[in-house]
């Protein structure tokens, strides 16, 4: 069974079509790529697959629970990291973890190690008990994701996880992503804009643009469908977006992923 | 397998339970944050303390409200812990649109955590800020000869109507918070709120030397009952409304705006 099948999942505000139609399904295990430049409704879509935004129409399944009508059992099989900064600045990093272990009900004498543990596993256990204000960009992603891992979610989501991140940040971040599907066997939904990083972590993509799905498939197959040599993700993007990469965004979502940028810098 | 733990349905008791603990929870990091950052509580104190020592005194010698024999300092008193919760509340709303702006709220609800634990946590820990207040207040006014009623029963009513109060206003607030979605609104909207709030109610004077208008405001206004009921506990006033109908009114109101809330508060990361 796919762990995640969206059916025709939409979303509108006002006139605009933010999702048009989203029909796919990933399989347990695999770390899945939504991709696209700002603006193309990549957010939209994950803020629908955890239950924040209710859906116009269409449904999403997570383990066959239905976003819309089971969602308090989704909410305790996922994990989510949203695009902004979450953990909280005026906490230290241990109880940034330690509140998230109460709200997702880890048994009292297990929590204590949980935490312990994730904080290790994320290298963070020297910086436990410095307040998160203190923390590089790098640290805050990784706690983020460890805070969202403690309950040991089947399915992680992961928005924009390395945006604002210089490239030795991001490419531990990418390690840790990659280390904990091996160690726990969580599936991972990811949105980035960048294709680097879709071709280094993702086993299957989905491109979007304006709404709608323009291609989905391994990395590999979707390069090798353009019957050019050295064709990269970035080929592929134009190629079946029609479109350069720059095109999207709002000055909404300039200010948003700016204002990101500052705060993880 | 431990997810399928999980996923057993929560009914009747262990559903209250769940909304009991995570509304600690909630309060919980609410206290821990000030606990790192206690600034906030003493900068609070000063306006007060300006009150009672400024305004309070000068009136106490003119004379010019009527409180029977018992002195203005004293009766203001109980009006000006009031006004202290009150604007401790009516502006707890901005951390909401603070948060917000980060994903802190998003990561929140995707948490399965009940809606009303959300909201009548923080509403929780605004009551913790006011109770700092609280305590801040007593001493000053003991200092100041005001002759307050110190009996555990009393005190423990205080505490109460502290809290209540608030939850209230504080809940009131993120309702605010989510509905106008931006700090500079929300702001605008404090400020104008506030000060009706305050003065149409019996906070510093009697509802009875009010115009006729401003009494039907008073009287609709959830303040004067917490001012009622303060006063009551604290100097011994006879109640004007009666004490178990100033609780009621004050547990009623504050049981519907968090309901309301809890509503909204999912609305304001749309």
């Amino acid at each position: 069974m796919p762990i995640l099948e969206t059916q025709e999942l939409t979303r509108c505000f006002g006139d605009l079509v933010a999702v048009n139609r989203l029909t796919m399904s990933i399989e347990a295990g695999e770390i899945f790529g939504l991709l696209g430049p700002n603006g193309a409704g990549k957010s939209t879509a994950i803020k629908m697959m955890t239950t924040l935004l209710p859906p116009t129409s269409g449904d999403a399944r997570i383990a066959g629970y239905s976003v819309t009508r089971h969602a308090g059992q989704v909410r305790r099989l996922i994990g989510y990291v949203p695009q902004m900064v979450s953990a909280d600045g005026t906490l230290s990093g241990y109880e940034n973890l330690l509140i998230f272990a109460k709200l997702y009900d880890i048994p009292r004498h297990e929590r204590e190690k949980r935490v312990r543990d994730a904080l290790a596993f994320m290298g963070l256990a020297d910086a436990a008990d410095q307040l998160v204000r203190t923390y590089s960009g790098g640290m805050i992603r990784r706690l983020e994701i460890a805070q969202s891992m403690l309950h040991r979610p089947l399915l992680l989501f992961l928005d924009e996880p390395t945006v604002g991140l210089d490239p030795g940040a991001r490419r531990m971040v990418w390690q840790h992503v990659q280390q904990l599907r091996a160690d726990y066997g969580t599936t991972i939904f990811l949105t980035t804009h960048l294709m680097e990083e879709a071709d280094a972590l993702c086993d299957h993509v989905a491109i979007m643009h304006l709404g709608n799905v323009a291609a989905m498939g391994t990395p590999a197959v979707l390069k090798a469908s353009l019957g050019k040599e050295g064709a990269t993700l970035d080929d592929v993007f134009i190629h079946y977006s029609g479109s350069a990469l720059e095109s999207g965004g709002t000055y909404r979502d300039a200010v948003r992923a700016r204002r990101t940028a500052r705060r993880l810098g | 397998m431990a997810s399928q733990r999980l996923l057993r349905p929560l009914t009747g008791l262990s559903n209250l339970t769940n909304f009991l603990r995570k509304t600690l929870v909630i309060a919980e990091l609410e206290a821990r944050k000030l606990r790192h950052d206690p600034t906030e509580l003493i900068t609070r104190a000063v306006q007060p303390a300006l009150w009672l020592l400024v305004f309070g005194q000068v009136f106490t010698r003119t004379r010019a409200i009527p409180t029977g024999d018992i002195p203005y300092l004293d009766f203001m008193a109980p009006g000006i812990l009031a006004q202290s919760v009150l604007f401790i509340a009516i502006f707890s709303g901005i951390a909401v649109i603070w948060e917000r702006d980060l994903g802190i709220v998003h990561k929140f609800l995707a948490s399965p955590t009940p809606r009303t634990a959300l909201v009548l946590g923080k509403a929780l820990s605004a009551g913790v800020r006011a109770l700092t207040q609280a305590t801040f207040i007593y001493l000053l006014a003991l200092i100041l000869g005001v002759d307050l009623n110190l009996h555990p029963l009393a005190l423990l009513g205080v505490l109460a109507a502290v809290i209540l109060g608030a939850i209230l206003f504080s809940t009131f607030s993120l309702i605010i918070a989510c509905l106008v979605k931006t700090r500079e609104r929300f702001m605008g909207i404090g400020q104008v709120l506030t000060m009706p709030l305050f003065f149409a109610s019996n906070a510093i004077y009697p509802i009875d030397i009010m115009p006729g208008w401003l009494k039907v405001l008073a009287r609709i206004n959830p303040l004067s009952y917490e001012v009622d009921m303060l006063r009551t506990l604290m100097i011994g006033q006879v109640s004007a409304t009666g004490l178990l109908l100033d609780f009621g009114v004050l547990v009623l109101v504050s049981s519907g705006l968090i309901l309301i809330g809890a509503r909204m508060y999912p609305r304001v990361v749309v």
